[in-house]
């Protein structure tokens, strides 16, 4: 299979108001690799995911996925385009059950017209059992598949963190953009978590927001260090682990606290 | 005994009516934070189209299928063109715009249609039904009203529940970002739940015009009610809006045939005043209270 070129963001300038969040940042989000964004509280992270997923529309620069220049990016089109992401509050649908949760991420696979959809045409029942089938299927990988009848909001926080994971992940994207997926999880959860991900990176590329070192440092292959909108590093997390501005940034906080830990998964 | 059956089954009779108008208000209050205020004078000017369908000499049904699509349209319309532009601003800026809706729809129906009260046919009797020697309060009209919004509460049921664009309505509905990530077409859904709620306040119009007089104000009081009845349910739950449209027609039709009908505005504002200051959130909403 040929290689798709990845997702690149090129100068990307986000200001508010008088705030810059984001000043000139370029990276490059590469096929079958996991990119880790890293930096300190209010360094832009959140930003960035923000504009990789078209919320927020940069002042200037440029965003290519494949080879091809995302010229306005709407929220809507990322999944058809295949990308798809994860948010920091989950966002499930609690009024829902699990498993429509994740019949929502499925939808635009197989759609079937709109009209056909409304009037229950075969076509569209047929549509429907085959993403009935892949949503219990995504929801089986991740082991929550007993609770698809259960609405996500009677569930502990890890597996509502694995249906968020599903409903991302059913539509098979090419690009996974990945917001504190370890946030709230226990030392063991974190652990499968970063399994799971480098699982995946035969499948897709994978960007990854995350506060905990020791999962950021075990699981990227390359790494972007934000400070202040400005990215202050980029390499291998060794590379990044040992920098002078990188160190200076987290004030030798958190990098240093486990300096042994290598790519353990 | 019998003068309550009959308070009941009047009660009952606009009470679905009622629950119509507030499914109405819920879809789009759910969707989109807004209550529309101006669904009163759009199910007024559809009504008022089927009439002149009706009175150019078509056939009642002709016109009740023209009004409904006419909601539909209108519903569509009205998202798109007024309150697309104000999406994502203070919800009370686009709740202004619908009372100035209401009161622009108002005045161009008076100029079109004329500032009159016309009568209105109704596709069935309007006489109550036989049964033994006394006449009970149940009109075939009566029993169409039932059976006509049972109907579309069911097919709305089917279509939320059931199909994928109901379940995108639902994902838009909830969570208007996640879905936007998950490829809805959130500005579609919000057309389209419009275009729906539109069309189910256009059959409450049909609904309390039939056999009666209707003029540009002749819905005016149905979306005081029918708000009540919104509330009463908790404004976010469909099967909330139908109990609490119910409920409402019941106490009023009780309060009119015991107490006195000139009481019945003062009733619905009562009891709304009950339910906001002993449970805000609404008898069946599920969660937080809301601000009215």
């Amino acid at each position: 299979m040929e290689e798709p070129a990845g997702f690149t963001m090129r100068d990307v300038t986000v200001t508010f108001g008088g705030l810059t969040a984001l000043s000139e940042v370029s990276l490059t989000a590469r096929p079958r690799q996991v990119l880790g964004v890293i930096g300190p509280n209010g360094a832009g992270k959140t930003t960035l995911f923000n504009v990789a997923c078209g919320f927020v529309t940069p002042d200037s620069g440029a965003l290519t996925w494949r080879g091809r220049q995302l010229q306005r990016l709407r929220p809507h089109d990322l999944a058809g385009l295949g990308i798809a992401r994860t948010l920091q509050g989950l966002g499930l649908f609690d009024r829902m059950t699990v498993l429509d949760n994740v019949l929502v991420g499925a939808d635009h696979i197989g759609r079937a017209g709109f009209w056909s959809g409304l009037l229950g045409a075969p076509r569209a029942t047929r549509d429907e059992a085959r993403l009935r089938e892949r949503a219990l299927a995504a929801l089986d990988e991740l082991g929550v598949a007993a609770y698809a009848d259960r609405s996500p909001a009677s569930l502990p926080y890890a597996l509502r963190k694995k249906v968020s994971l599903a409903r991302a992940l059913v539509a098979e994207p090419a690009l996974l953009l990945l917001d504190e997926p370890a946030s709230g999880l226990s030392d063991e959860e974190m652990a499968d978590l970063g399994e799971r991900l480098r699982g995946l990176t035969d499948r897709m590329a994978v960007m990854l927001v995350e506060h905990h070192m020791d999962l950021v440092m075990s699981v990227c292959d390359d790494l972007v260090v934000l400070d202040f909108g400005r990215v202050i590093a980029t390499g291998s997390p060794a590379d990044v682990r040992d920098d002078p501005a990188v160190r200076a940034a987290y004030l030798g906080e958190a990098v240093e606290a486990e300096p042994s830990r290598g790519k353990g998964a | 005994m019998q003068q309550f059956v009959n308070t009941v089954l009047g009660g009952l009779t606009l009470g679905m009516v009622y629950a119509a108008f507030a499914l109405a208000l819920v879809l789009i209050w759910r969707s989109t934070r807004i209550v529309n205020f101006a669904q009163a004078p759009m199910a007024m000017v559809t009504t008022f189209i089927a009439l002149q369908i009706i009175e150019a000499g078509h056939s009642y049904w002709l016109g009740f299928a023209a009004a409904l699509l006419a909601g539909l349209v209108l519903g569509a319309v009205v998202e798109r063109v007024l309150i697309r532009p104000v999406e994502g601003k203070a919800e009370i800026n686009a709740v202004i715009l619908t009372l100035g809706l209401f009161i622009v729809i108002h005045a161009l129906a008076a100029v079109i249609f004329g500032n009159r009260y016309r009568s209105f046919p109704a596709a069935f009797g309007i006489r109550g039904i036989e049964v033994g020697d006394t006449t009970i309060a149940l009109t075939g009209f009566g029993i169409f009203t039932i059976v006509a919004v049972l109907v579309v509460m069911g097919l709305l049921v089917l279509l939320f529940r059931f199909t994928d664009v109901g379940l995108r309505m639902r994902a838009a509905a909830f969570n208007q970002e996640v879905a936007r990530l998950l490829g809805v077409r959130v500005g579609r859904m919000l057309t389209l739940g419009w275009a729906l709620a539109s069309l189910v306040g256009s059959l409450a119009g049909l609904l309390i015009a039939g056999g009666s007089l209707v003029h540009p104000g002749y819905m005016d009081s149905v979306v005081v009610y029918g708000f009540v009845a919104a509330v009463l349910g908790g404004l976010d739950s469909p099967g909330g809006a139908v109990v609490g449209g119910l409920l409402l027609g019941l106490s009023l039709s009780l309060v009119s045939g015991y107490v006195g009908s000139q009481l019945v505005a003062l009733a619905a504002l009562a009891i709304l005043m009950v339910v906001l200051l002993l449970r805000p959130q609404g008898l069946f909403a599920q969660g937080r209270e809301r601000r009215v």
